[in-house]
């Protein structure tokens, strides 16, 4: 028997998009998975993960290659390959208008399973996933997690030869993440499935027996996790921010320096990946601070081959100015957005419940929680899009139910989709941003070059918006809602879609922002990013689970150290076991 | 395509899905079968050449009993709603507002040309309501003729004026003949490339493809079993309208009701190839409805015949009309139902239809392909 499920040699994949240049999705790939165990693929978004698995399962062809999947030749008989592996896209296919029910029918019926096997089967998938109390219910009404879970149901109507999962939790929670992991680990152990997995999150990569990295359409490694953690052998460390710094500006501080790879604060520390063993960086030597050496992990081996890839040389964020102030305790600052018991109702539906908070001049603020949380209603209350249901909101001191239009005048918003003139060019989006906004001639001439050389956008002034790549983008819409220099900036999931090491640098900008006392509320389901907030909201089901600093949360739950996903998954545990409906 | 257990089997199942989203989702069903009856109660009735309650202004400038005899046909009448105005000046503001359509005015002395001979009733009408204009203009004039009829002993003019008359009182009922056939048409087309367009652009933009495209199932089982509730749910529409008119307009049906039966099936089959085809390019459902609209809705209403005559078209129109399937369809299904078995028009019609239809489902079949682009 064939220990390779999947022998892939030599991919190669061009697309053609009209109008504009050709893009290679993928080169020269090689990659080999073994039966019965799980193989990751990670990389970050646009690295040709799903390009590959479309290439597996005959929904497309490589232009070079050689690819056998089960033993047979996908481009000869893509037929044959389809009926004996189980695929789940990203956008899982699951019928909104078919009961949870209906759907594990359709596909059993698909797939030809007997009504024997199939009550057996059923009653399985159903316990593993935790929707045997929802068989009735539609597949649209289902939260995020769950219909990931009913798509991997699915997909294991029958025991594939191969079952490919194509971001299987990308924009779900932590808790449901890790019941899809521990799904998926007891199919592998039970049934000697093989897996191929492609993800963005690295803690899932490490449980998986061998790892890909993909990175612009290139292989740049392949191993076992330990093997591939030796890459960042003896460079990591990590240091504990003094009282007086703040996590974010040590972070961002140590990142400027040429001896650091990567920096990020995790746990309430800064991880520190150095270039060398031996280096210091500057600002540790100048205050005497420590770093202490910690284990690599598959993350920091990650950022390492992504760092050695990139393309073009990093590009230094401007750093800090004296001058500017390095506000330690906002809270001592004054108030710039008070809610005050605020409700947002959709008919009987109650998608923001009772929330009160605060938030002070030049903090960062974020709101964090799953999809349909209501993070994305209550952020569209606080800049002002969706009218309260009830209570009370004020905007930079400006009563948001009596006065919307001059309330707007002091925000700046950067949508998630980034609402950006495809056909217009940087300078030309700038431009009428600003004519939105109502500055004078001048002032937007002076305005536009200051923003420009701040994002690093003077270089692409007379590039397409829709040709630039996703980092790029999201600056480019960060300059044009900064255009009017607004007291406040509402970002909503500004990080999603973006790779890795342009998160950092979207990082560096917020923390430079918010030192020179622009307020800043955030919204990410990325939970690591919270560690960059002076404070966090975690919501659930419209109601405020949490309100704090993610240390303050950490202590409360006697969790020192913890990263964001633990923290998340306690808090969301503890309000099950106060009795809520969890999620 | 081999038809053996297991494709039946999942066939079965796509098409039971199918059906459970059908009846879920209101809005294919209210535009497979109640638009339908919608558009036969509206075009039967509410499109009728005919034209009442025409509010008219009425000048009379001579107080005369005579003057007040001649206007008096508008009073009691259905298809005038008088108001009478003192002087020209108002009667012209109130036209000028659309608060009436027309104006007649009776000069000074009319009793006294009348005597004469010579008497002259001005009408004014509002031409930017050409259809109600031309109506009211006739109706006035067959009124004024009845009234000299019965005034003077001319037999040619009463009899002049009886004719125009009768022609006008049947239109409502032919108007009505004409439109079913075309109503059907419409049917057909909206169920066939709107709904099957749209619910196939559905499945590519929600992802649901590319989940059913990774199981046994082979592309002809699925388009197939896509197809098949849409094309119950048109057959069913269509016999709403046959009996609708039916029932409601005493449709005749002068020639073989299964042969009317069977050329609809193959028209349906032809939307259906469309709908795929424009679905298989498109893969999202704005566009699929756009596209839908452009090239085969508003050809079918606007280039066929359906509305206007091709005989009075411009030659381009008559000729871009000569490559539409609709064309063709209209052309048999008014022979059928107004005209009778005329064999040489259905056996040609009958034929490039079937053209028509192995031409797009066999396209369709080409377009749609197990493949993500």
């Amino acid at each position: 028997m064939r220990t390779a499920v999947i022998e892939a040699a030599g991919i190669s994949k061009t697309f053609y998009p009209k109008k504009l240049p050709p893009v290679a999705a993928l080169q020269d790939v090689n990659l080999i998975a073994r039966t019965g165990q799980l193989t990751a693929l990670i990389g970050p978004d646009g690295a040709g993960k799903t390009t590959f698995m479309r290439l597996l399962c005959g929904l497309m062809k490589a232009d070079a290659g050689t690819l056998h999947v089960v033993g047979l030749d996908v481009a000869e008989r893509p037929q044959a390959v389809q009926d004996e592996l189980s695929y789940m896209p990203q956008k899982f296919g699951l019928y909104e208008d078919l009961t949870v029910q209906e759907n594990l029918d359709l596909y059993a019926d698909l797939h030809g399973i007997t009504a024997a096997q199939r009550q057996e089967r059923f009653a399985r998938l159903l316990e593993m996933t935790g929707l045997t109390p929802f068989t009735g219910r539609l597949a649209g009404k289902l939260s995020g997690g769950m219909k990931q879970k009913l798509g991997l149901a699915c997909t294991l109507v029958r025991s594939p030869k191969l079952l490919l999962l194509d971001e299987p939790t990308a924009g779900v929670d932590p808790l449901s993440r890790r019941e899809l992991w521990e799904i998926l680990q007891r199919l592998v152990q039970e049934e000697h499935l093989s897996v191929l997995v492609s993800t963005a999150y690295m803690e899932e990569a490490s449980l998986c027996q061998d790892v890909y990295v993909l990175n612009r359409g290139r292989m740049l490694a392949a191993g076992t996790p330990e093997h591939l953690c030796r890459l960042a052998e003896g460079r990591c460390f990590s240091v504990l921010s003094p009282a007086s710094f703040s996590l974010r500006i040590l972070q961002s501080e140590l990142l400027r320096d040429p001896c650091v790879t990567d920096a990020v604060p995790v746990g309430g520390r800064v991880r520190v990946i150095t270039t060398t063993p031996a280096a210091v960086p500057a600002i540790l030597k100048e205050h005497g601070w420590k770093k202490e050496p910690v284990a690599p992990r598959l993350e920091d081996a990650f950022m390492i081959l992504l760092h050695q890839d990139a393309a073009q040389e990093r590009q230094a964020v401007p750093g800090l100015s004296r001058t500017d102030g390095l506000i330690v305790d906002p809270l001592t600052q004054p108030v710039d957005i008070e809610a005050r018991d605020l409700v947002r109702t959709f008919g009987d539906f109650v998608a923001v419940r009772h929330t009160s908070f605060q938030v002070h001049r030049g903090e960062v603020f974020g709101l964090l929680g799953p999809n349909g949380a209501g993070k994305t209603t209550t952020f569209r209350m606080l800049c002002g899009l969706l009218p309260a249901t009830s209570g009370y909101l004020s905007v930079a001191g400006v009563n948001l139910r009596k006065a919307r239009t001059q309330a707007r005048a002091n925000i700046g918003y950067v949508a998630q989709k980034f609402s950006l003139y495809g056909s217009l060019t940087v300078y030309e989006n700038l431009r009428f941003f600003g004519g939105i906004y109502g500055l004078t001639r001048r002032q937007l001439e002076r305005r536009i070059t200051a923003v420009m050389e701040e994002f690093q956008l003077t270089e692409k002034a007379d590039y397409v918006a829709e040709r630039l790549p996703g980092g790029y983008k999201q600056r480019l819409s960060m300059a044009a809602a900064l255009l009017h220099k607004p007291k406040i900036l509402f970002l909503d999931e500004p990080t999603s879609g973006i790779d890795p090491l342009a998160r950092r640098q979207f990082w560096q900008q917020i923390t430079r922002l918010s030192a020179q006392g622009t307020t800043i509320i955030i919204t990410t389901h990325f939970m690591d990013e919270a560690e960059y907030c002076d404070r966090i909201m975690i919501q659930d089901k419209g109601a405020l689970l949490v309100l704090g600093r993610p240390d303050e949360i950490r202590e409360k739950l006697h969790l020192p150290g913890a990263d964001m996903n633990a923290v998340f998954i306690a808090i969301v545990e503890q309000a099950r076991q106060k009795g809520n409906e969890g999620i | 395509m081999k038809l053996n257990r297991h494709s039946l089997r999942r066939m079965g199942a796509l098409t039971r899905k199918e059906f459970f989203q059908l009846m879920r989702d209101q809005s294919s069903l209210l535009m497979g079968i109640v638009l339908p009856l919608i558009l036969i109660l509206i075009m039967g009735y509410g499109m009728s050449l005919d034209v009442k309650n025409v509010p008219t202004a009425i000048v009379l400038e001579d107080p005369s009993p005579t003057a007040r005899q001649m206007v008096n046909f508008t009073e009691g009448s259905a298809y005038f709603s008088p108001v009478y105005v003192r002087s020209m000046r108002t009667a012209e503001t109130l036209l000028a507002q659309h608060d009436v359509d027309a104006i007649i005015r009776v000069p000074q002395n009319f009793a006294a040309d009348v005597n004469q001979g010579t008497a002259k009733v001005q009408v004014i009408l509002n031409g930017t309501e050409a259809t109600t204009a031309m109506s009211a203009q006739r109706y006035i004039e067959a009124a004024v003729l009845t009234w000299e009829a019965g005034l003077s002993v001319r037999s040619a003019s009463a009899g002049q004026a009886t004719t125009v008359s009768r022609i006008w009182f049947n239109d409502a009922n032919t108007s009505a003949w004409f439109f079913v056939p075309g109503i059907l048409m419409l049917v057909l087309t909206t169920s066939g490339v709107f709904l099957t367009s749209v619910v196939m652009a559905r499945e590519w933009e929600r992802g649901t493809f590319e989940s059913l495209f990774v199981t046994p199932i082979k592309i002809g089982e699925l388009i197939l079993a896509k197809v098949l509730p849409y094309f119950v749910v048109a057959v069913f529409g269509m016999i709403l309208c046959l009996i609708a008119g039916n029932v409601l307009y005493d449709l005749p049906m002068r020639g073989s009701l299964i042969l009317l039966i069977g050329v609809s099936m193959l028209y349906l089959i032809i939307s259906l190839g469309i709908g795929l085809v424009i679905s298989a390019l498109t893969k999202n459902q704005f566009l699929a409805c756009q596209v839908s609209l452009m090239i085969s809705f508003l050809p079918s209403v606007m280039l066929s015949g359906f509305l206007f005559d091709l005989h009075s078209q411009p030659l381009a129109i008559q000729i871009i009309s000569q490559f539409l399937p609709t064309t063709y369809y209209l052309q048999l299904m008014k022979t059928l139902f107004l005209a009778g078995n005329y064999w040489p028009l259905i056996i040609r019609n009958g034929l490039i239809l079937l053209g028509f239809a192995i031409l797009f489902i066999g396209l369709a079949f080409r377009m749609t392909r197990k493949e993500m682009e």
